[in-house]
């Protein structure tokens, strides 16, 4: 399946839920609704497509300019040899989407860093909380309206200790 | 008060919580393992994270594209030469240039003692926290001579910045085949001493086989990439599904295990190493001796400067040491030429205004290298797995967004599902083959 037949392919299978397809720099990118994620990755993991592999989620701030997050999950298809990048928008004033997890363990963890960091909520996540910064970190640093150096409250100690 | 995590929440009465880490002596990294045990019995556990966690990609978006490069060298900071390597790579697929032949070499070069001193690090650690310490000591051993090539050239041995984007800053180091040779043959020497120790070790083998198995359903379920991945039976190796520099014409095999457990996990990194060695060896045979300098009196900066003023001076000019081979004859052969891709020549700099503005042109906010917009992957085969780099570019001098791949955040990940249900003794050589980065893991 070569890259025009594997977007063809797409489009039959995923229907509306492909809003767009581009190319960046030479890689295939689908842009998808957000409200169907979950069933597109779902398709994607299976036959024919094959992406056993979900290397890479992540989340871009175009709040200030274009008032949406855009969450971009990257596949790779061990069988075919191929990555395949997916963005989806969502908005800024909620940013949402349905969880991946349970489709890829590794999802869990990467959610949880892409709302910890841009505090996106993923519906439907097992363990939604902050990975990286703490319990009782304020705000999510890699929004574009988080500044670069702020001192974040001390955190009180624990009782008894 | 309310429990704070689902570990706390779900645990049986009568059984007993006990942390592991954050800072253990049995645990190299700053990370926390929360467990539930029924006496020695492992019957539930969590793995807290982030706690090296200082802003790496918030950091990278407020710095220019350039200036950026030294925070790479602190993620995986054993292997600093691939971190360079990736950024710089899915840079130079975003400007659209490609390093030169000479400079590619090099690149493999460093990245194979990358490679062969990050798995000797993490072998050590495991063996010496599962009680092999003349391990840890011959593992280190060797990766001092590896690190002696690297400082040779670098000037550093971890945090060397020195793979630039458009090729690398300055040519090896006059001495490179020697050090070379002799940290491969006595990395091949330590090598063989660590089979002979560990690989039939009844103590090494009742820790390690069939001890922290995973399948490759798992494996591939949790986004494991690298040696952990190919202990799995599955032979995925970026070098080799996507070659970049010259791996394509090099000959390496990418060695696999069958049970996933951490005895292969171990194995493939020993082999792997051997493969690496080959690889350096064939690099260096490959590699040109750098091409002699124009002999003759050298003028100093200052008289170059004075002299520019009324003439275009033709003598060589001295440079600082710390330039030492990145001299302007030498450029050609080790940095893309473009501009504004790589640093234009010192020389130039002292000695005409072209240079002079060429040089402020490269380094002032706001110019330089500034991609095209868009949004870029690109991953390298780093010591852990596949090291990608994903970067969103508004057009200016600084990333608009950029966020790496940390290979080890999908292998830690998996973690709790790998110690539940063995012993407490389990978690070590588990988690000591699992090879986790606390600069990467955390960013």
């Amino acid at each position: 399946m070569g890259p025009e037949g594997l977007i063809d392919a797409l489009r039959a299978r995923l229907g509306e839920a492909v809003e767009g397809v581009a190319d960046s720099f030479g890689d295939p990118v689908l842009l998808i609704r957000p409200q169907d994620v979950r069933a597109v990755m779902s398709a994607l993991r299976e036959a024919p497509f094959d992406y056993a592999i979900l290397l890479d989620l992540t989340c871009v701030d175009f709040a200030a300019a274009e008032g949406r997050f855009e969450l971009v999950y990257h596949l790779y298809s061990l069988s075919r040899n191929v990555r395949l990048r997916l963005k989806a928008s969502v908005p800024a004033e909620r940013p949402s989407v349905e969880t991946v997890a349970g489709l890829w363990k590794n999802a869990e963890w990467l959610e949880r860093e892409a709302f910890d960091m841009f505090g996106v909520r993923f519906e439907g996540h097992p363990y939604l909380r902050r990975i990286l910064t703490y319990e009782g970190f304020e705000g999510h640093p890699l929004r574009k309206s988080y500044p670069w150096r702020l001192e974040q409250p001390r955190v009180p100690l624990k009782d008894g200790s | 008060m309310e429990p704070r995590t689902r570990l706390e929440r779900q645990a049986r009465p009568g059984s007993m919580l006990l942390n592991m880490g954050p800072s253990h002596p049995a645990m190299h990294g700053t990370v926390r393992i929360m467990l539930e045990l029924d006496a020695e019995k492992i019957l539930n556990a969590e793995v807290e994270v982030g706690y090296l966690h200082r802003g790496f990609e918030k950091t990278c978006e407020n710095r220019s594209y350039f200036n950026l490069l030294i925070y790479t060298d602190r993620l995986n900071y054993v292997s600093p030469l691939i971190n360079n390597l990736g950024y710089v790579m899915t840079m130079e697929k975003m400007l659209g240039v490609a390093a030169p032949e000479r400079a590619q070499l090099i690149r493999v070069l460093m990245s194979e003692l990358s490679r062969v001193s990050d798995h000797l690090t993490c072998l050590a650690a495991m063996a010496m926290e599962s009680g092999a310490f003349t391990v840890f000591l011959y593992m280190m051993k060797a990766r001092e001579s590896l690190w002696d090539v690297i400082e040779f050239t670098t000037g550093a041995r971890m945090t060397t910045s020195y793979i630039r984007i458009g090729g690398v800053r300055s040519d090896l180091h006059p001495e490179w085949r020697g050090a070379l040779s002799k940290a491969v043959g006595e990395t091949r020497k330590v090598l063989k001493d660590v089979s002979g120790l560990l690989d039939k070790n009844p103590i090494f083998l009742g820790r390690t086989r069939g001890v922290g198995t995973i399948s490759t359903e798992d494996a591939l379920s949790y986004g494991w990439t690298g040696p952990c991945l190919r202990s799995t039976g599955i032979a995925y190796d970026v070098r080799k599904a996507h070659p970049y520099l010259v791996y394509d014409r090099l000959a390496f095999d990418v060695p696999v295990g069958e049970s996933g457990d951490n005895y292969d996990r171990y194995g493939v990194r020993m082999r792997e190493m051997e493969q690496s060695l080959r690889i350096l060896e064939q690099v260096a045979a490959l590699l040109p001796d750098a091409p002699p300098l124009p002999a003759g009196p050298a003028i100093e900066p200052e008289e170059a400067v004075r002299r520019s003023r009324t003439e275009r001076t033709r003598d060589p000019v001295r440079l600082s040491p710390n330039l030492d081979g990145s001299e302007k004859a030498r450029l050609p052969g080790l940095a893309c030429q473009d501009l504004p891709v790589a640093v234009p020549a010192k020389e130039d700099a002292y000695t005409t205004m072209e240079g002079l503005i060429g040089h402020f042109l490269f380094f002032m906010a706001g110019k330089g290298i500034r991609p095209p917009k868009g949004d870029v992957y690109f991953s390298v085969e780093g010591g852990n797995g596949e090291l990608g780099f994903y970067i969103v570019s508004d057009g200016s001098d600084k990333p608009y967004r950029l966020h790496l791949r940390a290979p080890c955040f999908h292998i830690v990940s998996a973690l709790e599902q790998l110690i539940r249900g063995r012993l407490i003794a389990d978690v070590i050589p588990t988690f000591g083959s699992m090879n986790m980065i606390g600069g990467e893991l955390d960013r």
